[in-house]
């Protein structure tokens, strides 16, 4: 909270306040699955759902950069061991290699981090993939704010850095149906994409709101209806999103959640479609820095079109971020259930 | 040696005995947050103790002195180690390690320059290290300032391509000041790291890339005087790297044993009888 994340060579370091011994939330760890309670879990769809298209489709291979265990892709690397390529930690090569695999034939999904496929890897993301629209697809862990470990490990400009590059779809599913649904269309698409990916236990969120909802690429979907706020969310802001429209009702405000899981291309037909019924406070809910994510590309979107309902965006303020624990972290930077309901009161 | 004396290095504590306080203190931190890269830290705390207390300069009430050695942890999960280090080193406030990884603690779990005294860099974004180094030790010539460089790595970055620019880059430059420390011990997040991307024979490379290079048991604190010697009296133009070669989880033999991995599961009771199997090997 203290800390200034800027050089300067005569600072003097903030004296902080330490927690007491035994106080404090304590630092989600890489392997801390995304708290949601009340929702049953599944372990590692992502793994198990490209096993199964694997089955169906020879074309498809893996690679990591040292991080199978931590993308669920280890699943897949037992279940197809001479299809699966461990590339270390050099994650330009794997990208570069992906390209190379792509271009004799295969379809590679090549796992790291979101942090190091967005900002490390970008430029052979961009050159070797994206221009040449090679079916290669990124599947990136730890997107957004999902570790307590601080900047090097929290990919809040994730979404902005890919927004600007042409050719690439990009993915932000909610929960673990969205990912195993997502996973045989992502195959299935013709070009590059990029995936943020929920890996471990994955809680199985939406179809517990709305249980004839299916996953499909390039659709945002109507969860529920509402005549006071619609919130357009993407990730796991969407089961925010549903949490919070549940609580809200209960406080007498009626949320419709409008879930959009692919950021790029933009359903702007559905976006449109809803936003511009009038009467309801616009309200863009995202695991993501404010600047250059769903929120901005919503806003483009309805000014555009000339539809220009009360808007407002709930994400990640433009800083670098703390270290901590989750929760806490959630509930400092507006992403928590709480801290959205709080804003959209406000907001009304 | 031409390094300036300090109250560390004039202490009569012995290195061994240094090397047991920082595999200590990484150990009541790890039991802190019921988790930890205690592997590394236990492994790494012989070199840790060999910079903190023989080779670098430094002044623990002044940790920006302009005059003091540059040790970068590249390695930005290895800070639960280089913590036991600052505090042993006087850097740190004791009482701060129960804190370790809790919000708002001067003391996060991955390594980062603003939150931490005698922190130089942020790392964790693996890779960086090394060429950041460059930088310094370049500004350094350019300021007529003899201090050196010393940077930690983990034999996991040498996988990534900008370690081995920085590597070129650093004897283009003939940059006899900074000294690259290696932690190799073979493992990282997915498996060993020789099976991962095998960056062996490691000394043929470095020494291509116009490096000075030595090769030691890491966990050897005699031999890592020796080398941390050598690397600062070589007359050479060119950057010196000490490949250390050393035991995830060293000095705790339940842990050593264990399957170990990148992150070594550590139970809830077993804190306190890693720290009972130290107390009763306590150097002098």
């Amino acid at each position: 909270m203290n800390a200034t994340h800027k050089y300067d060579p005569h600072r003097k370091w903030e004296a902080r306040t330490p927690p007491k011994p035994g106080e404090g939330g304590r630092t989600s760890a890489m392997i801390a699955s995304l708290a949601a309670e009340g929702y049953e879990t599944v372990s590692a769809p992502f793994g198990h759902a490209l096993v199964e298209e694997a089955k169906k489709n020879d074309r498809i291979v893996g690679l990591t950069a040292d991080l199978s265990k931590y993308t669920d892709l280890h699943i897949f690397a037992q279940a197809f061991p001479e299809r699966f390529y461990q590339m270390g930690m050099a994650e330009q090569v794997m990208i570069s290699a992906a390209a190379g695999m792509a271009r004799e034939g295969f379809i590679p999904f090549a796992t790291t981090y979101a942090v190091f496929a967005s900002r490390r890897a970008y430029d052979f993301i961009a050159m070797a993939i994206a221009e040449e629209y090679l079916p290669v697809k990124i599947v990136c862990a730890l997107p957004g704010l999902t570790t307590g470990y601080g900047p090097s490990h929290q990919a809040t400009e994730d979404l902005a850095i890919f927004r600007g590059l042409p050719n690439l779809t990009i993915v932000d599913p909610c929960d673990a149906i969205d990912v195993v649904e997502a996973v045989p269309a992502i195959a299935a698409h013709e070009g590059p994409v990029y995936m943020r990916l929920p890996r471990g236990k994955v809680p199985s969120v939406i179809r517990q709101h709305c249980p004839d909802y299916k996953f499909e690429l390039g659709k945002a979907k109507l969860l529920r209806d509402g005549k006071d706020v619609l919130v357009i969310a993407s990730g796991f802001m969407t089961m925010r999103a549903l949490d919070a429209a549940v609580e809200l009702e209960a406080q007498g405000i009626s949320a419709a959640v409008l879930h959009c899981p692919t950021i790029k291309p933009l359903d702007t037909e559905t976006i449109l479609a809803e936003a511009g019924k009038g009467g309801r406070l616009v309200v863009t809910a995202e695991n993501h820095t404010k600047v250059g994510g769903l929120g901005e590309a919503v806003a483009s979107t309805l000014l555009t079109h000339g539809v220009t309902p009360a808007f407002r965006m709930i994400g990640l303020p433009d800083q670098f971020l703390d270290a901590g624990a989750l929760p806490t972290l959630h509930d400092r930077y507006g992403i928590s259930t709480a801290a959205m309901i709080t804003q959209i009161r406000g907001w009304l | 040696m031409t390094i300036q004396a300090t109250a560390a290095t004039l202490s009569n504590m012995s290195l061994a005995r240094r090397a047991w306080e920082i595999r200590r203190k990484a150990l009541r931190m790890g039991e802190v947050q019921g988790q930890g890269y205690v592997g590394q830290a236990l492994g790494i705390a012989d070199v840790l103790s060999v910079s903190y207390f023989h080779a670098l300069a430094y002044r623990p009430d002044e940790p920006e002195w302009e005059g003091r050695d540059r040790f970068l942890l590249s390695i930005g999960h290895y800070a639960i180690a280089l913590y036991s280090a600052l505090i042993e080193a006087g850097i740190l406030p004791e009482q701060e390690l129960e804190t370790y990884g809790m919000d708002d603690s001067r003391l996060p779990m991955s390594g980062m320059a603003a939150y931490t005294p005698g922190m130089e860099i942020t790392g964790g974004s693996l890779g960086q290290g090394l060429g950041i180094g460059v930088g310094m030790a370049l500004g350094l010539k350019a300021k007529k300032n003899p201090a050196f460089v010393y940077n930690l790595m983990s034999d996991g970055e040498l996988g990534e391509g900008s370690t081995w620019e920085a590597a070129m880059s650093a004897a283009h430059h003939k940059l006899d000041n900074l000294v690259c420390i290696v932690d190799f011990n073979d493992q990282q997040a997915d498996g060993k790291s020789t099976d991962m991307l095998c960056s062996e024979p490691l000394g043929d490379k470095w020494a291509s890339f116009g490096w000075h290079v030595q090769r030691v048991d890491g966990n050897d604190i005699a031999a890592l005087v020796a080398a941390f010697d050598a690397a600062r009296d070589l007359k050479d133009a060119k950057p010196r790297v000490i490949i250390c070669d050393t035991i995830m989880c060293k000095g705790v033999p339940f842990l050593e044993q264990r399957e170990i991995t990148h992150f070594v599961r550590v139970e809830a009771d077993e804190w306190q009888k890693a720290l009972a199997v130290l107390d009763a090997n306590r150097p002098e």
